[in-house]
């Protein structure tokens, strides 16, 4: 475990001690990781303790690590080769359905709550990881914060994430009838189907997606002297 | 025979009153509601899924279209994002002018909000009001990036350019000529910062017109009293933020608890209400406006004595000037290496949030090393006030719905997203 370095990072270790995974700081922002057990305790005393009382969930949302750090141009030897070579046939908004990337990544699904405390005014960053076999099952928080009830039926809907508990887990943002999790890494950003209007049915029908993947400008890594800047902290 | 109790009633999605695209499912007792389910998503463009297939400057024209009534607010929370996780600030000057725009901001909002508001509870004549005074904020917004709406204005490390001397006049024309071609361009005759005090002076009488019509009009305190009352710890345990927490007698307000820009070197207010029902919040967003006038009065002086650079010197994250981009080689290597690649932001995740005229506008940010955003989360102030439609209009006359929908400000561009 990192050394707490801000005054809520120490008073979250001393208080909850081995029920939280991880404390870390950056940029100023505390963030912690707990486990799918004592997700609800915690959570629960977070928002009850006088010490932490943080009476607000100001944000929830899922996170797909598939294709993190991803590069997908071969920036060292392929210069010489020209651009389209260059690029691989993969990364965010460059596949279709059938070419979708299939590699298993560990903790690939993890929820993400922004808690605010109006009392001490600060915030909080909170991390449960979803189980990587089987359903991506993780409690609701919607009996400690009410207003998570949107936020996981968003999550729900566009990442596939199954809140224990929720009252009403629908989708909410996506079509009627939509199939799939849009915001996962390996949904082709086109989509799968589009809608158009049949003459002849005299109705809007759906078809397979006629559109090719286009993105222009490549997912590049790059570790040179221009972004390791001496002595500045990274966040 | 069976009796049949409640009702179903389908309200939206193509209603003038449903502000956009709102389609609410109601479950209706008479004329009462027992039950409201709003079915969003009908404007849903999956922008956070587009910008992780974009370089990071590439998507600051996307935050314009999210809450499409006050867009630079918008970009401010996602420039913001950015220029935490690369570790920049951008210069004293470009705060003040993103202070000064973020209030333009504010007052376009709140004007586009008393309008409809007002036209969906009978209030036909402040509509166009409103929209006279929008006009000239516009026209701000337009001399400033050339685009009346989307101005894609604000820069990671600053702003896209200082603030133009001249202001644009209006032209001869057949209808517009003579005294009164004049009349139209007396505020314009100087820059954009004459043009703006021009605006400030003229400003808080317009607001009082407004309070003529509304403030002691019976039947607006008949519409509006005593509706949708929000408690204030409901407030708090359905995320509320913004006008709407503040309305139920929450002083909160980040321009205050958490500053950023230059908020903690102006002086203002933070109107709160009393009850929490939607007299209380159209009168804390009343004062709102007034206080943004006196916010943008103060940038104007500051900006007028202190010229300076409004965009950070690090030509890794900001392009070079254009003549430097001619002479120098060094500068046309950043120049294209920005434009084709954009620049690289280290591993790591960053929450930043500005207070939006409709509350709290956050953007999650998770970086990872890479040119591109790996996840981009919106947080929209109006996906937290709708999920407490039910709780809102639960047990109201549906003539009521509309002045809750009209009370919350919502906007489907930053709602579906």
């Amino acid at each position: 475990m990192n050394k707490p370095q801000t005054t809520l990072a120490r008073q979250l270790q001393d208080h909850f001690g081995d029920a939280i995974q991880s404390v870390s700081t950056a940029c100023h922002e505390t963030t912690c990781v707990i486990g799918r057990d004592h997700w609800l305790d915690v959570c629960r005393e977070l928002r009850d303790h006088p010490d932490f009382h943080f009476e607000q969930l100001i944000d929830l949302c899922g996170v797909d690590k598939l294709g993190f750090g991803l590069s997908e141009w071969k920036t060292e030897e392929a210069t010489f080769t020209g651009f389209s070579r260059a690029v691989e046939k993969l990364g965010p908004g460059r596949f279709t359905w059938e070419e979708r990337p299939r590699e298993k990544v560990k903790n690939r699904f993890v929820v993400v709550v922004h808690l605010l405390s109006l009392k001490h005014n600060r915030r909080l960053r909170l991390k449960c990881f979803a189980p990587d076999e089987g359903l991506l099952i993780v409690p609701s928080l919607v009996e400690i914060w009410n207003g998570a009830n949107w936020f996981e039926r968003e999550a729900f809907d566009l990442f596939g994430i199954i809140f224990k508990g929720h009252p009403d887990l629908r989708r909410i943002l996506t079509d009627y009838g939509f199939v799939g999790h849009p915001f996962r890494k390996d949904f082709p950003l086109i989509g799968n189907v589009e809608v158009i209007y049949d003459e002849k049915a005299g109705r809007v029908v759906y078809q397979p997606v006629s559109i090719k993947p286009r993105v222009n400008v490549p997912k590049t890594k790059r570790r040179d002297s221009r972004y390791l800047v001496k002595g500045q902290e990274t966040c | 025979m069976a009796e049949i109790k409640t009702y179903t009633m389908n309200f939206g999605p193509q209603h003038p009153a449903a502000h956009g695209v709102l389609r609410l499912i109601l479950e209706m007792d008479g004329e009462v509601v027992q039950h409201a389910d709003p079915h969003i998503g009908l404007l849903h463009r999956a922008t956070e899924k587009l910008a992780e297939t974009k370089p990071y400057n590439q998507s600051i024209g996307y935050m314009d279209r999210l809450d499409y009534v006050s867009m630079m607010c918008n970009e401010h929370g996602y420039v913001r994002a950015i220029e935490k996780l690369l570790g920049i600030e951008a210069p004293i000057r470009a705060q003040y002018i993103r202070t000064m725009f973020d209030e333009i901001t504010r007052i376009l909002n709140h004007l586009m909000w008393i309008g409809t508001h007002g036209l969906d509870l009978g209030a036909m004549t402040l509509f166009l009001y409103a929209f006279r005074e929008r006009e000239h904020l516009m026209d701000c917004y337009e001399a400033v990036s050339g685009a009346r709406m989307h101005a894609t204005y604000y820069r990671p490390g600053g702003v896209y350019r200082d603030l133009p001397d001249e202001m644009p006049k209006f032209k001869e024309s057949k209808w517009t000529k003579g005294k009164r071609l004049k009349e139209k361009n007396a505020w314009r005759e100087g820059s954009l910062l004459d043009f703006i005090e021009h605006f400030t002076e003229d400003f808080p009488q317009r607001v009082a017109e407004y309070h003529t019509l509304l403030t002691d009009n019976r039947i607006w305190k008949q519409r509006t009293v005593g509706i949708g009352v929000v408690s204030p710890e409901r407030a708090l345990q359905n995320g509320f933020t913004g006008p709407m927490l503040r309305g139920s007698g929450i002083a909160w307000d980040l321009r205050k608890k958490q500053p950023y820009a230059a908020y903690d070197k102006v002086d203002f207010d933070v109107p709160v209400g009393v009850t929490g029902d939607c007299y209380d919040r159209y009168l804390v967003r009343m004062e709102e406006m007034i206080q943004s006038n006196r916010i943008i009065k103060q940038c104007v002086d500051w900006l007028r004595k202190n010229p300076g650079p409004v965009m950070v010197e690090n030509h890794k994250v900001a392009p070079p000037p254009r003549l430097e981009m001619k002479k120098d080689m060094e500068g046309l290597i950043h120049h294209f290496k920005l434009f084709t690649e954009g620049y690289v932001i280290p591993e790591g995740e960053a929450y930043a949030a500005v207070e939006a005229p409709k509350g709290e506008f956050g953007v999650y940010l998770v970086a990872d090393g890479t040119n591109k955003p790996h996840r981009l989360k919106v947080r929209a102030p109006g996906f937290a006030h709708l999920s407490a439609m039910n709780e809102m209009v639960k047990g109201h006359m549906l003539s009521d719905v509309v002045a809750v929908i009209g009370t919350m400000d919502i906007v489907f561009g930053e709602i579906d997203r």
